[in-house]
C-alpha cells in the first residue's frame, strides 16, 4: 500500500520534474547556441582587435602637433629692466628672467608671482653690454659681458626636493669660475660680444671687445694637494679679425666657434689649441640682398640653424667632403615666413627648433623630418623674448607691451614623417642623404634615424632568397608527390615533409648561424658545384635508367622514382665537395671568396643573405608543399583520366592540364610561404648579422623588420617615438601577411568550389 | 635520341623526384644532424696528452680532449698564412678542449698535426668537472684536509671520490637550506612588508596592526638567524678538505671538494663505464640546474617552464578553439560570416609570431596587467606585478597565436563525422546541444586531441613571441613553488627554444656552450616530432574509423 502511494507521488513529482526538466534542456540548448556564436565571433574579434590596438598605438605618430595658450599675464617686476633671456625649467613651474640689469627674476609660470629675485654682483658704474647663454643649453649657463673687459659666468639650475611628498622646486645659481667678474680684456674696453661653453673640465670664453676675438680658456686642473682644483688659463686673440661681429657661437666642446659677421658672413673658428685660433673657412650664408637675422645651435651643436631676412631657416652642418675635410654645408631649408625670421630657439632633447619672425607667428619646427609641426600667428608684435621648456612642451612668449603669454605645446613625435621613415634624409654629418636605421646611442644628443627602408629591403631580400631556393623545391615535390608518386610512399612522404614545417625556428636559426654558415664559409665553391652537380648526375642516372636491363627497372614499383635518387644525389653532392677544392684552386688561384674580394671587390660576411635562404627556405618548403600538393592532388581525376586517355604522356598530362586548373592553388601556395618568410623571425635573428645595411649582395647580412622587432623591442622605452615605430613596423607585417593571407585563401575557397563543380 | 627521350617527358618527372628526394634529404639531415651533434655531447672521450712543438717555439705537452678535426687543402692553408711545405697536400688540425679556463683563458686551441711530437693516454690523466670555471684536466697529487696532506699518488683518487661524495651531501644540505627554508623566509618577510604597505594605503596601520606584524616578523628574523648559522656552520665545513692537481704544464692547482662536480679518469674506464658515466650525464642534464651561466650543468628549469608554459597555453585554448570550430561546423549558416570567420582564421595562422608578441607585450603586459596592478596590487607599487611579461601573459599570447590549429584540426574532425548520426540523435529527441554533447563532441575528441597536440607542439617550439612576453634567460624561482599560491602566474620563466638562443648566441662562451645547445636542440626536436607523430597517428586512425562508419 505504501509502496503505491509512494509510487504515484513518484509519477507526480515525475511529470513536475519531467516539464521543468524539459524548460532547463530548453534552456540550456539556447545558452549553448548563444555561447557557440559568440565564441565564432570571438576569433573575427581577435583578429580585429589585434589589428586595431596596433593602430591604437600607432596612431600617435600622426597626430598633428598642437598649441594652446595657457595663460597670460604681466612681465614680473618691469622695473628690473629689459628682458635679456627667458628659461624655464623641467617640470614648467618655475621661469626665470635674465634683465638688462644684472637681476634674475624667477617667477609662477602658471601665475606670474614672483618666487624669488637675485641680482649678480657688477660694479658700480659698470654696465652689462652683452649676455650669451652657454653650451650646452640645459646645463643652465649664461654669461654676462661687462662694460669695463670683464665677464661673470653663472649656472642657474633648480633643486627638487620633496618635504611631505609634495614637489617644491628651488632655484639656484652658482659661479663655476668664482663670484668675482673675470678680466677678459687688460685695457678695460667694453665686452660687446660674448659666447661660452662650460662643463666639468673647464670654461671657454671667447668674447670680442676693442675689434678684437679674444679667446679665454679655464681649463681645470686637478690638483692632488689643494681641495679646489685651480684652473689652468690660457688665453690668445684671433688674428686677423673680423670685423662687424652680429654672434658668436661657440660649441658644446669649445672646440670650434662660429662668428657670424657683416648680416652674412659665416666664419669658423678651429679652437683646438685654445693658444692659436686658426680661422679655417669663411662664406657667405644667404643670398644678394638677404640679412642673417637669427641663428641658433640644433641639439648636439652639429648643426647651425640660420634665419633669415626672406623667411628661411636654413640647417648648416658639418660634412665631410671629397677631399676628406670637413666643409660646412647647408643641408635642408624651412621656409617659414615671407618676413625676416626673428628668433630660433632650439629645443633641449631633440633635433627641433621654434621660431619668431616678423609676421608675428610662431613655429615649431623638427629638422630631421622636415616638418614644419606648428604654425601659430600670435596676432601680437611685436615679440620680445620667448623660452622654450626644456621637455619641449611649453613656451613663454614676451610683448613689447609688457605682457607674458604661456603656451602649451603637444609634440610628442616630431622627428616621425612619411619622409623621415621612408625617404632618404641627410642627417648631421653624413656626406649625403642616406637611407639609415639607427635607433638608439650612448649620448644625449644624438639624432635617432628611423628610416624603414633598410629594414623593408632586408625583410624582402631575405624572403626573395628563401623563395628562390623553396619555390622550386616545393613545387616540383608537391607535383611529383601528389601526381606520380605511388601512393603508399606519399602516405609517409608527405608527413615527413610537413615535419619540416613543425621543426623549431629556433632549431633551424641556431644550426644555419653556428653549423650552416661555417660550413658555407669553408665551402662556398663546393656550394656552387653542387647546384649544378647534383641536376646533371639525376638526369644521367635518369638517362641511365632507361637503358638498364628491363628486369631490373621492373623490379622498381612504378612511383618510387624518389627513393632511388637519394642515394643519387648524396654521391653526386659529394663529388661536388670533393672535386670543388682542386677546381677551387686552379680556376681561382685560392678561394673562390678571396676570388670574389680581389676580382670583384664582394666581400664575405659569414653570417649572410645566402645562409638565411637556405634556412628559411627550409622553413617555407613545407607551407608551399603543403597548400601546393593538395591543390594538384584534388585536381578532379576524370581531367586526368581523360588526358591520358585522349593520347597525353604523364607529363604532358602533369604540365599541360594538372598544372593549369591548380594553378590559383599553386599560387596561394607561394602566396602563403612568402607570408611566413616575411615574416619568419628566429631564423633571420640567428643567422644574419642584424646590420641594417642595404646591398644587394648574396654575401652580405641583412636586418629585418621581425629581427628588429625582436631585437629592440624589449629596450624600447614605453610610449616613446621608437616604441611605436616598432608597433608600426609589427603593424606594416601584419598588414602585409593580412594581404597575402586574404588573397590566397579567396583564391583556394574558389578553387574548392570550381573543383566540387567539376 | 636524347631529344626524344626529352619529348616523352620523363626527364621532368625525374627531376620532379629529385626535388622530394632533397627535401627528404633536408629533413633527415637535420634531425640526424641534431641527433648526432646531441647525443655525443655526453661521452666521456679519452684525454691525450700531446708533446707539440712549433717550428721555433719550445716543445710544450698539451693535454686534452680531441673535440673537432679540420683538414684544409695546401693552397687554402697557404693563402690562410699558413707556411706550406712542397710536399704537403692537406693541413690537418686538431680542436683540443684543454680545460683549465682559470689557469689558461681559454678552454679551447687548435693545433697542427704535423707538429705533433707525440701522442699518448696515460691512465692517471683525471677529468674534474667544477661548479665554476669549467672542466679542469690533470693528474691527481694528494688530498689535503685542514691544510695536511692525508693521501698521494694513485690513493688519493679513491680518498678524492669519497671525500667528493661528502662534500655532495654537504651542498645538498645548503642547498635545501637556501633555496626551500631560507627561500620560503624571505617570502614570507617579504609577504609581511606588502601587508604593511596595503594596510598603510587603507589607513589601517595602527598600533594592534603594527605589533602584530612586528611579532612575525620577529619571529621569522630568529628563525632567519639560526638559519644562517647553519648555513655559515656548513659553509665552514665545505672548505676544509680540497684536492690538489697538476696540469700538464706543471702548475698545482688546489681544489675544493665542493666545487667538483664529477672525477673521472676517462682513459681507464671500460666501455660499461663510460655507459653509466654517459647515462649519470644525461640525467644531470634533464634534472639538474644550470651551471656557469647556462653553458653547464642541466636545463630542469628551461624544461619546467616550457611544460608549465604549455599546459597554461592549453587550459586557455582548447574552450575557445573548440567553440569556434562548433561554431563554424555544427551552429552557422554556410556563407558570408563563416567565409569570414575563416578568412580572420587563415590570417591568425599566418601573422608572423613576433606581431603576437608585439601584440601580448603591448595589450596584455601593458595594458591589461598595468590596470590588474592599479585595481588589485597597489602595495607592490613601483614594482608591477602583472605589468611586466610573465607566465600569464606568455601563455594567453601563445593561446592566441595556436588558436588557428586547434579550430582548423578540430573542424576537420567535425567535418568528417556524417550526418546520419546527428540526424540520429536529433530524431530521438536530443536537442541541437545534447545531440553535440552526447554524440559529435565525443566522436570528435581525437581530432580535439589532434589538434591540442598540434598546439602544443608549435607552442613548445615557439620562441619570438615569448622573447618579448615573459621568458629570461635565467629565472631566480619555478613558476611552481612550496609558497602559497603554489602556481606564479606573474613569474617569469624559462623556456628550452629561448635557451638555445640565449646560449647558442648571447652567450659568452659560444664555444664551450654550442654542445650544450645541440643537446638541448635534440631534446626539443625529440618533443616536437613525437608530438607530431602522435597527432599524424592519431588523425589517420581517426579516418579510418570514420571511413568504416560511413561504408
Amino acid at each position: 500500500m505504501s509502496e503505491k502511494i509512494a509510487n504515484t507521488s513518484d509519477t507526480q513529482a515525475n511529470a513536475a520534474a519531467s516539464a521543468t526538466y524539459q524548460q532547463w534542456r530548453l534552456l540550456k540548448d539556447a545558452l549553448a547556441g548563444y555561447g557557440v556564436v559568440a565564441g565564432g565571433m570571438a576569433v573575427i574579434v581577435a583578429v580585429v582587435m589585434i589589428f586595431f590596438y596596433l593602430l591604437y598605438v600607432v596612431y600617435p605618430l600622426f597626430v598633428p602637433a598642437t598649441a594652446q595658450e595657457l595663460k597670460r599675464y604681466l612681465v614680473p617686476q618691469p622695473q628690473a629692466g629689459k628682458t635679456l633671456l627667458l628659461a624655464t625649467e623641467e617640470q614648467n613651474e618655475v621661469a626665470a628672467r635674465f634683465t638688462q640689469s644684472g637681476q634674475i627674476i624667477f617667477f609662477q609660470l602658471a601665475t606670474g608671482d614672483v618666487l624669488k629675485t637675485l641680482k649678480i654682483a657688477i660694479p658700480d658704474g659698470v654696465q652689462i653690454t652683452s649676455f650669451a647663454q652657454g653650451s650646452p643649453l640645459n646645463d643652465g649657463i649664461v654669461a654676462y659681458g661687462l662694460s669695463n673687459g670683464t665677464a661673470i659666468v653663472l649656472r642657474n639650475q633648480y633643486k627638487t626636493t620633496y618635504p611631505d611628498n609634495v614637489r617644491v622646486i628651488t632655484p639656484a645659481i652658482s659661479y663655476p669660475l668664482g663670484e668675482q667678474a673675470v678680466v677678459l680684456d687688460d685695457s678695460g674696453a667694453a665686452i660687446n660680444k660674448i659666447a661660452v661653453k662650460s662643463n666639468s673640465d673647464g670654461t671657454v670664453i671667447v668674447a670680442q671687445s676693442a675689434d678684437k676675438l679674444r679667446v679665454v680658456s679655464l681649463a681645470k686642473e686637478e690638483s692632488l694637494f689643494a681641495d679646489e682644483s685651480a684652473l689652468a688659463r690660457t688665453e690668445s686673440v684671433l688674428t686677423p679679425s673680423i670685423a662687424n661681429i652680429t654672434q658668436l657661437l661657440l660649441e658644446k666642446e669649445g672646440n670650434t666657434l662660429y662668428v657670424l659677421s657683416d648680416d652674412k658672413l659665416l666664419s669658423i673658428v678651429d679652437l683646438s689649441d685654445k693658444a692659436s685660433p686658426v680661422l679655417v673657412q669663411a662664406l657667405e650664408l644667404v643670398g644678394q640682398g638677404q640679412k642673417i637675422t637669427a641663428a641658433s645651435f640644433l641639439n648636439g651643436d652639429l648643426s647651425l640653424m640660420i634665419g633669415d631676412s626672406s623667411g628661411h631657416v636654413a640647417q648648416w652642418t658639418k660634412v665631410r667632403a671629397a677631399n676628406n675635410k670637413q666643409a660646412i654645408q647647408k643641408i635642408r631649408d624651412f621656409k617659414v615666413a615671407d618676413k625676416p625670421v626673428l628668433q630660433i630657439v632650439a629645443e633641449q632633447r631633440r633635433k627641433g627648433f621654434i621660431t619668431v619672425d616678423a609676421a608675428g607667428d610662431v613655429g615649431v619646427y623638427n629638422s630631421t623630418a622636415e616638418r614644419e609641426l606648428i604654425k601659430q600667428p600670435i596676432g601680437i608684435t611685436p615679440m620680445d623674448s620667448i623660452a622654450l621648456s626644456p621637455r619641449a612642451d611649453a613656451f613663454l612668449l614676451q610683448f613689447n607691451d609688457g605682457s607674458l603669454q604661456y603656451w602649451q605645446l603637444q609634440n610628442e613625435h616630431p622627428e616621425v614623417s612619411f619622409r623621415s621613415l621612408w625617404q632618404q634624409v641627410w642627417y648631421e654629418s653624413y656626406p649625403k642623404p642616406d637611407y639609415i636605421w639607427q635607433s638608439s646611442a650612448s649620448n644625449n644628443d644624438f639624432e635617432p634615424k628611423y628610416s624603414l627602408i633598410p629594414l623593408v629591403f632586408g625583410t624582402l631580400k631575405a624572403a626573395f632568397y628563401a623563395m628562390l631556393i623553396a619555390t622550386p623545391l616545393a613545387l616540383l615535390g608537391a607535383m611529383y608527390t601528389a601526381y606520380f608518386m605511388a601512393p603508399p610512399m606519399r602516405q609517409y612522404v608527405k608527413p615527413a615533409i610537413e615535419l619540416m614545417g613543425a621543426l623549431p625556428t629556433v632549431i633551424l636559426g641556431f644550426l644555419a648561424g653556428l653549423w650552416l654558415a661555417p660550413f658555407i664559409e669553408e665551402h662556398l665553391s663546393g656550394l656552387f658545384a653542387m647546384l649544378i652537380i647534383v641536376p646533371l648526375g639525376v638526369m644521367g642516372f635518369a638517362f641511365a635508367w632507361q637503358y638498364l636491363p628491363k628486369s631490373l627497372q621492373q623490379k622498381m614499383p612504378e612511383g618510387c622514382e624518389a627513393l632511388l635518387l637519394v642515394p643519387v644525389i648524396l654521391v653526386s653532392a659529394w663529388l661536388a665537395f670533393a672535386i670543388s677544392v682542386p677546381m677551387e684552386a686552379w680556376l681561382f688561384n685560392g678561394t673562390l671568396r678571396d676570388w670574389f674580394k680581389n676580382e670583384w671587390g664582394i666581400g664575405y660576411d659569414q653570417r649572410n643573405a645566402l645562409v638565411v635562404g637556405f634556412a628559411m627556405g627550409f622553413a617555407v618548403i613545407p607551407s608551399i608543399f603543403s597548400i601546393a600538393e593538395d591543390a594538384i592532388f584534388s585536381v578532379p581525376k576524370s581531367l586526368t583520366v581523360g588526358s591520358l586517355a585522349l593520347g597525353a604522356t604523364p607529363w604532358q598530362t602533369m604540365s599541360k592540364v594538372v598544372l593549369l586548373t591548380a594553378s590559383p592553388g599553386i599560387f596561394s601556395a607561394v602566396m602563403i610561404g612568402l607570408g611566413r618568410a616575411v615574416g619568419e623571425t628566429m631564423i633571420v635573428l640567428m643567422a644574419t648579422g642584424n646590420t641594417p645595411v642595404m646591398d644587394v649582395s648574396i654575401f652580405q647580412g641583412l636586418r629585418t623588420l621581425a629581427a628588429n622587432i625582436a631585437v629592440e623591442m624589449p629596450e624600447s622605452e614605453v610610449g616613446s617615438s621608437h616604441y611605436r615605430i616598432l608597433f608600426l613596423t609589427a603593424l606594416v607585417l601584419f598588414m602585409f601577411t593580412f594581404i597575402f593571407n586574404t588573397l590566397a585563401e579567396v583564391i583556394r575557397q574558389r578553387l574548392r568550389e570550381k573543383y566540387s563543380s567539376l | 635520341m636524347i631529344r626524344l627521350w626529352f619529348k616523352s617527358g620523363s626527364p621532368w618527372i625525374w627531376l620532379t623526384a629529385a626535388a622530394v628526394s632533397a627535401c627528404l634529404i633536408m629533413v633527415l639531415g637535420v634531425l640526424s644532424l641534431v641527433t648526432i651533434r646531441g647525443l655525443g655531447h655526453f661521452w666521456p672521450a679519452n684525454v691525450a696528452r700531446i708533446d707539440y712543438q712549433e717550428p721555433g717555439g719550445q716543445q710544450q705537452t698539451i693535454i686534452g680532449e680531441i673535440v673537432d678535426t679540420s683538414s684544409t687543402p695546401a693552397i687554402m692553408a697557404r693563402s690562410a698564412g699558413y707556411k706550406m711545405a712542397d710536399g704537403e697536400t692537406d693541413l690537418l688540425q686538431y680542436q683540443l678542449k684543454t680545460g683549465n679556463r682559470d689557469l689558461t683563458g681559454a678552454d679551447f686551441r687548435w693545433i697542427q698535426a704535423r707538429h705533433i711530437k707525440q701522442q699518448d693516454y696515460p691512465e692517471n690523466l683525471t677529468v674534474i668537472e667544477r661548479r665554476e670555471w669549467g672542466n679542469f684536466y690533470g693528474e691527481p697529487i694528494a688530498v689535503k684536509e685542514e691544510g695536511k696532506t692525508i693521501a698521494t699518488g694513485a690513493a688519493a683518487l679513491a680518498i678524492a671520490l669519497d671525500k667528493m661524495a661528502e662534500a655532495k651531501l654537504l651542498i645538498d644540505e645548503i642547498k635545501q637550506l637556501e633555496k626551500n627554508e631560507i627561500g620560503k623566509i624571505n617570502y614570507a618577510i617579504d609577504h609581511l612588508r606588502l601587508q604593511q604597505k596595503k594596510l598603510e594605503l587603507e589607513n589601517r596601520w595602527d598600533a594592534a596592526a603594527q605589533q602584530q606584524l612586528a611579532a612575525e616578523k620577529a619571529v621569522y628574523e630568529t628563525s632567519y638567524k639560526a638559519l644562517q648559522d647553519k648555513l655559515a656552520g656548513l659553509y665552514a665545513q665545505t672548505k676544509r678538505s680540497s684536492l690538489v692537481m697538476k696540469t700538464e704544464s706543471g702548475v698545482e692547482a688546489d681544489i675544493p671538494f665542493f666545487k667538483i662536480v664529477r672525477i673521472y679518469q676517462p682513459n681507464t674506464m671500460s666501455v660499461l663505464a663510460k655507459l653509466s658515466h654517459y647515462f649519470s650525464k644525461v640525467g644531470e642534464f634533464l634534472a639538474d640546474d644550470p651551471r656557469e651561466a647556462n653553458t653547464e650543468g642541466g636545463i630542469f628549469p628551461a624544461i619546467f617552464g616550457t611544460i608549465v608554459m604549455v599546459l597554461m597555453m592549453s587550459v586557455i585554448v582548447t574552450p575557445f578553439g573548440v567553440i569556434a570550430a562548433v561554431y563554424l561546423r555544427e551552429y552557422a549558416k554556410q556563407g558570408f560570416t563563416t567565409r569570414l570567420i575563416r578568412i580572420a582564421v587563415n590570417n591568425l595562422a599566418g601573422v608572423p609570431s613576433v606581431v603576437y608578441g608585439v601584440f601580448g607585450l603591448g595589450f596584455f603586459v601593458y595594458i591589461l596587467g598595468g590596470n590588474i596592478d592599479r585595481l588589485f596590487f597597489p602595495e607592490y607599487a613601483p614594482a608591477p606585478v602583472f605589468g611586466t611579461p610573465g607566465l600569464l601573459w606568455a601563455s594567453i599570447t601563445l593561446a592566441l597565436l595556436t588558436l588557428p590549429v586547434v579550430i582548423v584540426s578540430t573542424e576537420e574532425g567535425l567535418a568528417r563525422i556524417p550526418s546520419a548520426i546527428r540526424e540520429g540523435s536529433l530524431a530521438l529527441g536530443a536537442t541541437k546541444f545534447e545531440t553535440l554533447w552526447q554524440t559529435v563532441l565525443p566522436m570528435a575528441s581525437p581530432a580535439m586531441m589532434t589538434g591540442l597536440i598540434l598546439a602544443v607542439a608549435r607552442a613548445a617550439g615557439e620562441v619570438a613571441p615569448l622573447m618579448l612576453v615573459g621568458v629570461v634567460k635565467l629565472a631566480p624561482a619555478l613558476p611552481l613553488d612550496g609558497n602559497a599560491p603554489f602556481l606564479h602566474l606573474d613569474r617569469k620563466f624559462m623556456h628550452l627554444g629561448f635557451h638555445i638562443y640565449d646560449v647558442g648566441f648571447q652567450s659568452p662562451n659560444v664555444e664551450a656552450a654550442r654542445p650544450l645547445v645541440y643537446a638541448t636542440s635534440l631534446l626539443l626536436v625529440l618533443v616536437i616530432v613525437a608530438l607530431n607523430l602522435a597527432a599524424i597517428v592519431i588523425r589517420n586512425n581517426l579516418r579510418e574509423k570514420y571511413r568504416a562508419l560511413e561504408g
